[in-house]
């Protein structure tokens, strides 16, 4: 029994209607002015800005002695930066190394507003995957053209190939960092079997011990292979019928996460069994944390992608990050680079300096570790590898990408 | 002259606040709402078009997100009541001279970054750490077990973070009761937990109120405890607005859901603030 | 309307009415007063040490021997890290960045808001409601929704996002804050003070430096830390209008993924410590004040 009932004046006051007409007049204009407002609003288009000559854009252009390289993390020995020194000792310039860039698109979410109105990221050089945020940033103006007259350590040691791709023909904007291969990885210890098929990836037996990755280009292509679809010729209702298959992964509860670049820590320590995993990923993990993880490229395929460096449109030291960029075209740098981060490196010369390392080496560990990388066919893919590796889905419209995250967004996201 | 000077003189001192306020809360929301209604991309722009569409279509793909945001506030909320309400009431009944030092030292956690206290519970209970590791040392719990990545660690960490928020109100309200009145409930034959339950709760009521206001509403729009403790099985949504507005660029969905998001709690709010009045909640800020 | 409430007052009984109850009730409700009340003790006390177990840990790890990247398993006790907190660059612009905007915050809000805490305090306007209205709108606000609304707001306008950005969304939501806390002040004043000084001839600025001010002061300073902590502390908003800018917190965000550096943990601790130390002061300062 409560003791204390509402007082009715009270109540009245409350629930009472009290709007007086000087009320309704200022409700009225406050909404009138807030649809005006509302429907004057819109956000410019960007529209496809013309290229600007290369000439035109580095005619004025100088060095200024200082470098900000944002890259992703595990493409660099960050503890000893022997490359990025040796840069320095040669021309001069400090390079800020970041490894600022989690995927493609939370980054180019990030630098888009800056970049739309023309200004500085904060970066000279950033490393960007052949995937649909890199023709975003082509089609709207936002990467410089590259010097190349600058390039000569690229023309002359770059595999022809990359000078033909089909996102950036002729490297325009872009030159090659590293590509690599999205495969599976995973510890023998714990699965007690090797796993070969992107089918394991499915298997009960691992229940919450599998990783994804969260990009949806990613799992995109691994839930479109795993059904004998090619990507490139992949339509929305393909599309649609990978996503159910990748939910169908979901809903039998084997996926423990849906990672963006944590996978690796969660193999290593045992959170996950099996994952979605970068090729060279693994290999560092197992030098620098004395792990006996595998790498697999699964039979029914798997994806090959590459990274590329590329300037900023707004950048404040363009003529540093060309440099750079050339520097690593040398086949010594390109060597030391591959030998640490494991990836495929797009100078085939530095394949003949890793094993010049592998013969100098003066104890068996180093040996063997030079052996493995130029044998490799995750760093040096031959013809077989090659076959098994598909490249992401392209979108010819904004329309038909809108609809692709629109039918793989939900199963990261739910 | 003087009284014209006197008589604009709140409104001169109002003025800047104001206009900063009006400037970088009233219209970004007007715009929010406007984005919500657009349609484009980022090549053609983005068209004003009227598209309510947009909203029936995100409330209905993300309606498991929205409910377990809910969800996860309510619980929060129903537990921190139950947590902070004896902390409250020790505070304010039984602490007698340290009472400031009590709410001092129950606010001091909070001196640490939200995000840096979020992550160190990460490392606390992640699998294989210090909590996790002795207790399945001990066989207490499964091979396999973990807390990260259940919703029960989502939960867990929204009721920590969020905690002096409930336990604020819930102090200045019972303060305010006069003792004696418990003094007379008890001289009446009443027993403690008749006391309790006709005296004192119901005087800490609007304490209450104003601590499920402050707690609940900021709770069901979280994310960071998601991401950093939880899964994707928990994902709520305030995970997808930071998804949709910084990774997917998705802008017009993106309004749309924070704007509903906001709707919702706004309602909520503003029958609070009609009904309670604001002076409890701002009474706690203050604090 | 008060801010301070009326205590709840008796009915009407008279003392001389009401039947005492025996003596052994009452032994026996005062010793089952006291378990009670050594049990509302001893779960408080549970409680905080809960509520401080991370910030220990934190602490803790500070001081760890660490060796490889990872600061993940106790290694030995250590003060090297105190002497390498600089050692990582980009954290050590991150903590400059927050510093800075945390700084330019206490100071813009402090003085906005208690322009309009004053404002609130002292006076009956027009459009006083509605000014209440926002401001309890922007502190009961979800921070996910500001932040959403600043970056429509900014993306409309086509301005790109950066210190700048913000400092806006850092003072807008500061704001009301240190404006309720010199209004609590306010409200408190003697306005026989403010009339003396002007019936002795004081125009309004120099009564507001010389009378008011100085009485509102611990209210303004007060606020002024409150802003400064909060920006210092902000995530979400920031996450939302920072662009490539990166903040103590948004590092931190960004690092976990490769492990979090002892150096985090140091500079955790001494923002505790500085805060505590702060409020300590503040507290001292204001005991000693009240017993004058």
């Amino acid at each position: 029994m409560k003791d204390r009932s509402v007082d009715p004046a009270f109540l009245r006051g409350v629930t009472q209607r009290r709007l007086s007409r000087r009320d309704m007049l200022r409700i009225s204009g406050l909404s009138a002015a807030t649809m005006a407002f509302a429907a004057a609003c819109g956000v410019k288009g960007q529209g496809t800005p013309a290229v600007t000559a290369a000439p035109d854009f580095w005619a004025d252009k100088t060095k200024h002695g200082t470098l900000n390289f944002a890259n992703w993390p595990l493409y660099m020995d960050t503890d000893n930066k022997p490359e990025l020194t040796k840069f320095t000792q040669e021309t001069g310039i400090t390079v800020n190394y970041q490894e600022v860039i989690e995927d493609d698109p939370s980054w180019f979410a990030k630098v888009q507003p800056q970049l739309a109105a023309h200004q500085s990221i904060g970066y000279d050089l950033q490393v960007i995957t052949n995937g649909w945020e890199f023709t975003q940033f082509k089609q709207l103006g936002y990467l410089a053209p590259l010097d190349h007259t600058k390039l000569t350590n690229f023309t002359a040691n770059a595999d022809p190939v990359y000078t033909q791709s089909s996102y950036d023909p002729g490297n325009v904007f872009s030159v090659p960092w590293a590509s690599g291969m999205t495969g599976i990885a995973y510890d023998p210890d714990k699965t007690g079997r090797p796993i070969t098929k992107l089918a394991d990836l499915w298997d009960p037996a691992f229940k919450g011990k599998v990783g994804m990755m969260s990009d949806a280009q990613e799992i995109a292509n691994f839930g479109l292979l795993k059904l004998g679809i090619d990507p490139k010729s992949s339509t929305p209702a393909d599309w649609q019928r990978a996503a159910d298959e990748l939910q169908r992964q979901k809903d039998l509860g084997v996926v423990r996460k849906y990672y963006d670049q944590g996978y690796a820590d969660a193999l290593s320590n045992g959170e996950i069994w099996v994952t979605m995993a970068w090729s060279g990923d693994i290999l560092q993990l197992n030098i620098s944390n004395g792990t006996n993880l595998q790498f697999v490229v699964p039979e029914e395929g798997g994806t090959l992608w590459t990274d590329n460096m590329t300037i900023p449109v707004t950048a404040d030291n363009p003529v540093d990050a060309m440099m750079l960029l050339d520097f690593f075209y040398r086949p010594d740098i390109a060597a030391s680079l591959a030998e640490y981060i494991g990836y495929v490196t797009p100078v085939p010369g530095a394949k003949a300096l890793i094993q010049k390392d592998a013969d100098d080496a003066d104890n068996a560990d180093d040996r063997d570790y030079f052996e493995t990388l130029v044998d490799s066919p995750l760093v040096f893919p031959d013809e077989a590898t090659l076959a098994k590796l598909y490249r992401y889905v392209e979108f010819a419209t904004s329309d038909l990408h809108q609809q692709f995250t629109a039918v793989f967004e939900p199963i990261t996201l739910t | 002259m003087a009284t014209l000077r006197a008589k604009l003189a709140p409104y001169a001192l109002v003025l800047p606040a104001g206009l900063w306020l009006l400037l970088f809360f009233v219209v970004p929301m007007v715009a929010m709402l406007s984005l919500s209604l657009q349609q484009g991309d980022l090549l053609e722009g983005y068209q004003q078009t009227w598209h309510w569409r947009t909203y029936t279509d995100a409330i209905s793909t993300y309606d498991k997100q929205i409910i377990r945001s809910l969800e996860y506030g309510l619980i929060t909320t129903v537990a921190q009541v139950v947590l902070a309400f004896p902390i409250g009431y020790y505070i304010a009944f039984k602490a007698g001279r340290n009472k400031s030092t009590y709410l001092f030292i129950l606010l001091l956690p909070f001196f640490v970054s939200f995000v840096l206290r979020t992550i160190s519970w990460q490392f606390i209970l992640t699998d294989d750490g210090m909590v996790l590791s002795r207790l399945k040392h001990w066989g207490l719990v499964a091979e396999n077990f973990h807390i990260l990545g259940t919703p029960t660690a989502v939960v867990f960490g929204l009721t920590y973070n969020y905690l002096p928020f409930m336990v604020l109100p819930i102090y200045v309200a019972l303060e305010r009761i006069d003792p004696r009145l418990m003094e007379a409930a008890r001289d009446l034959y009443a027993n403690p937990v008749q006391v309790f339950g006709r005296v004192v709760f119901p005087l800490a009521l609007p304490g209450v109120f104003a601590g499920v206001l402050m707690t609940f509403v900021p709770a069901s729009a979280d994310y960071v405890n998601s991401t950093v403790l939880g899964s994707s099985s928990t994902t709520m949504i305030g995970n997808v607005v930071q998804f949709q507005y910084l990774s997917s660029q998705n802008y017009p969905t993106a309004s749309a859901l924070s704007f509903a998001l906001m709707a919702i709690l706004l309602v909520g709010i503003f029958v609070y603030a009609r009904i309670l009045g604001t002076e409890d909640v701002m009474t706690v800020a203050a604090r | 309307m008060t801010d301070v409430a009326p205590r709840t007052t008796l009915s009407t009984l008279d003392p001389d009415d009401v039947p005492t109850p025996e003596p052994q009730a009452r032994r026996h409700r005062r010793a089952t007063g006291r378990r009670a009340e050594r049990a509302l003790f001893v779960y408080t006390w549970l409680v905080i040490a809960w509520l401080c177990t991370p910030i220990a840990v934190m602490i803790m790890f500070g001081f760890n021997n660490t060796q490889g990247r990872y600061n993940t398993v106790w290694n030995g006790f250590t003060l090297k890290w105190y002497g390498r907190l600089f050692d990582i660059p980009a954290l050590s612009d991150a903590i400059i960045n927050s510093l800075i905007l945390a700084v330019l915050d206490m100071l813009i809000a402090g003085a906005l808001g208690t322009m309009l805490g004053l404002a609130l305090g002292k006076y009956r306007f027009r459009g006083q409601g509605v000014t209440n209205l926002v401001m309890f709108a922007t502190i009961s606000s979800p921070e996910l929704v500001m932040g959403a609304s600043l970056l429509s707001f900014f993306v409309t306008l086509g301005v790109g996002l950066g210190m700048v950005t913000i400092l806006i969304a850092h003072v807008m939501f500061s704001i009301s804050f240190v404006a309720v806390i010199v209004r609590s002040r306010v409200i408190t004043l003697d306005p026989n003070l403010e009339e003396a000084a002007r019936d002795l001839g004081a125009n309004p600025f120099t009564t507001f430096w010389l009378v008011t001010f100085p009485m509102i002061f611990p209210a303004v300073l007060s606020g002024g830390l409150l802003a400064f902590a909060l920006s210092i502390d902000d995530f979400v908003i920031t996450q939302f209008n920072s662009g490539t800018t990166i903040t103590f917190p948004l590092w931190i965000w960004g690092a976990t993924r490769l492990g979090l550096p002892p150096q985090v943990n140091v500079m955790g601790t001494l923002i505790f410590a500085v805060g505590l130390v702060i409020a300590v002061a503040n507290a001292v300062v204001a005991r000693r004040r009240a017993r004058r």
